[in-house]
């Protein structure tokens, strides 16, 4: 068994107007099956409204199923006695960076989720030194988060889940309000913690570019999961891409158009570097 | 504008007055404030004032520091001065119209203005020179014999310390919206005071959205942290007295003797201030 599990997983959210009557009944997310190994870089896409963010929230217990199971590491999110274990096991990442840091110095915030798991106190130091350093934010941990820019932010926000020493780190669009800059710090350390560390990574994001390096990518559509598969796999069907409204990265979509038009490249070219290689050999 | 209140926010820099412990600090604070009630002459506030300077100047922060926070106080200051000036009842020094100035009045102004300076001065210090978690650990900790009648010090503490961290992003909001309604024709700036409050609306509604957005947000991110309230978690930086803290407390206590003496207890009265 992966360290994330789920089967048919079905969440719905329900209106309800001003006497508490049920109005409606939006499926966010459709019978959903995952199964992520220790270890993988995952990235689920999706445009907005896809129910790729309510998905996240369901991998650490935040949401909990309608029907189906999530199983975090075996256990069953929705067994009250391990909520903390699984919140633990699986950290999360959010959007908006200012909303998630709690503390006022970025050692304290880094310290925040291993003070409330009782780590006694000479261990929170050892635990937020290393995951500063993790993400090349130590020479900062004396700083105010408000004086840092997006990027670092979420790098601090980052190393506050590290510190927990999770099996899983869940990044639910990291980098949706960041500048480039900022965006490549951030994949950065989250790729470095995939490789060094061997965190499992699900990155959550409408940006193409950022799941070139992943294991394998799940593109969701309407609560479904509508295209599964390496990333390569999913950038060769760009027309499908295109019918879910999502952007493919600029590099794919010239050498599409030129096959399109005649040039014998191969699907799926990913990076500039490939793109020239195969112009080349043209 | 908006930026320029003070209080709640620290100033980075290592000095004797940042590494005390909150606790003295915090009394520290709640006595010069205390002192500056009790003293009753001159000599009292020249004594207040030399140890609030050398307490500036021990603690590192620039000056401008403290003064920016001054500026919000203005409007208060000025009208306590007014009314302690003019409604003082006593031996009269000046006269025009249906006013007149008292010599008690002067006194009772003058002092009132050093009073709310002062106060806002050492407050400013203390939170200048304290982190918030650092203040609310150290109020947790003085208030933890009141979990006994069942008090959530922890929550408390923990409340005002997400408050005071909220108070830059917030009012970066407030002037991000501001600015936005400026854009779009609002005028925060001519009218009567109705017509100004009334123009504040479009200004509060969507602060508070985005306030009660960011609350939610927040606490989220703190669950999935595993945030569960004040029982079973530790300390990063766990509050014990050290031999400065110690020192601290002679000083402000000291000092306070001072005053109850100098300010209040000894007679001055014959240099008839």
């Amino acid at each position: 068994m992966g360290i994330i599990e789920a089967k048919k997983l079905i969440f719905e959210y329900i209106r309800r107007d001003e006497e508490g009557n049920v109005e409606g009944i939006t499926r966010a997310v459709d019978e959903v099956d995952l199964d992520i190994r220790q270890g993988d870089f995952i990235a689920i896409l999706g445009h907005n409204g896809s129910g790729k963010s309510t998905l996240a929230k369901h991998l650490n217990a935040i949401l909990y199923p309608t029907e189906g199971t999530v199983w975090v590491d075996g256990k069953d999110t929705m067994d009250e006695a391990y909520l903390w274990d699984i919140r633990q096991t699986a950290g999360m990442v959010f959007q908006n960076p200012d909303n998630q840091i709690i503390g006022q110095v970025v050692e304290e915030d880094v310290g925040f989720g291993p003070e409330n798991m009782g780590v006694p106190t000479k261990e929170i130091w050892e635990r937020v030194e290393e995951s500063l350093k993790a993400v090349g934010m130590y020479k900062y941990r004396k700083h105010s988060p408000n004086k840092l820019s997006g990027g670092q932010k979420q790098r601090v926000s980052i190393a506050g889940v590290i510190a927990m020493h999770p099996k899983c780190i869940i990044l639910d669009e990291p980098t949706a309000m960041l500048d480039p800059n900022g965006r490549k710090e951030v994949i950065r350390a989250v790729r470095a913690l995939n490789q060094a560390e061997d965190i499992t990574v699900v990155l959550i994001t409408h940006y193409m570019e950022e799941i070139i390096h992943a294991d394998r990518a799940l593109v969701m559509d309407k609560g479904h999961v509508a295209m599964q598969g390496t990333p390569r796999e999913i950038f060769s069907q760009v027309e499908k891409l295109k019918e879910l409204r999502l952007d493919v990265p600029q590099v794919t979509l010239l050498a599409y158009e030129l096959k399109k038009s005649g040039l014998p490249l191969p699907d799926g070219i990913l990076t500039c570097e490939e793109l020239a290689e195969a112009l080349q050999s043209v | 504008m908006l930026r320029d209140i003070t209080l709640g926010q620290y100033y980075q820099a290592d000095s004797v007055i940042h590494r005390l412990d909150p606790r003295v600090k915090l009394a520290a604070t709640v006595l010069f404030i205390v002192s500056l009630f009790i003293v009753d002459n001159f000599i009292g506030y020249i004594i207040a004032a030399v140890f609030l300077a050398c307490m500036v100047k021990i603690s590192d922060v620039p000056f401008r520091y403290m003064v920016k926070g001054m500026k919000s106080i203005v409007f208060l200051l000025v009208i306590a001065v007014i009314f302690n000036l003019f409604l003082t009842p006593g031996e009269a020094v000046l006269s025009f119209w249906k006013l007149t100035i008292t010599k008690e009045g002067i006194r009772i102004a003058v002092m009132m203005a050093i009073r709310l300076v002062f106060l806002i001065i050492g407050s400013s210090l203390m939170t200048l020179t304290t982190t918030p978690n650092n203040l609310t650990d150290g109020m947790e900790k003085m208030m933890s014999p009141l979990k006994i009648f069942h008090v959530p010090v922890h929550e408390v503490a923990m409340m005002m310390s997400i408050a005071l961290r909220f108070i830059p992003i917030l009012l970066e909001e407030t002037d991000k919206i501001m600015k936005a309604q400026i854009a779009r024709g609002a005028d925060f700036e001519s009218g009567n005071l109705i017509k100004k409050a009334k123009a504040m609306v479009p200004l509060l509604v969507p602060l508070f959205i985005s306030a009660f957005r960011r609350a939610n947000d927040l606490a989220m991110a703190m669950e999935a942290r595993c945030y569960r309230g004040g029982e079973h978690r530790t300390k990063m930086k766990p509050l014990v007295y050290h031999r400065r803290d110690r020192i601290g407390y002679v000083v402000i206590f000291a000092y306070l003797a001072a005053c109850v003496y100098f300010g209040r207890i000894l007679n001055l009265s014959f240099l008839n201030i």
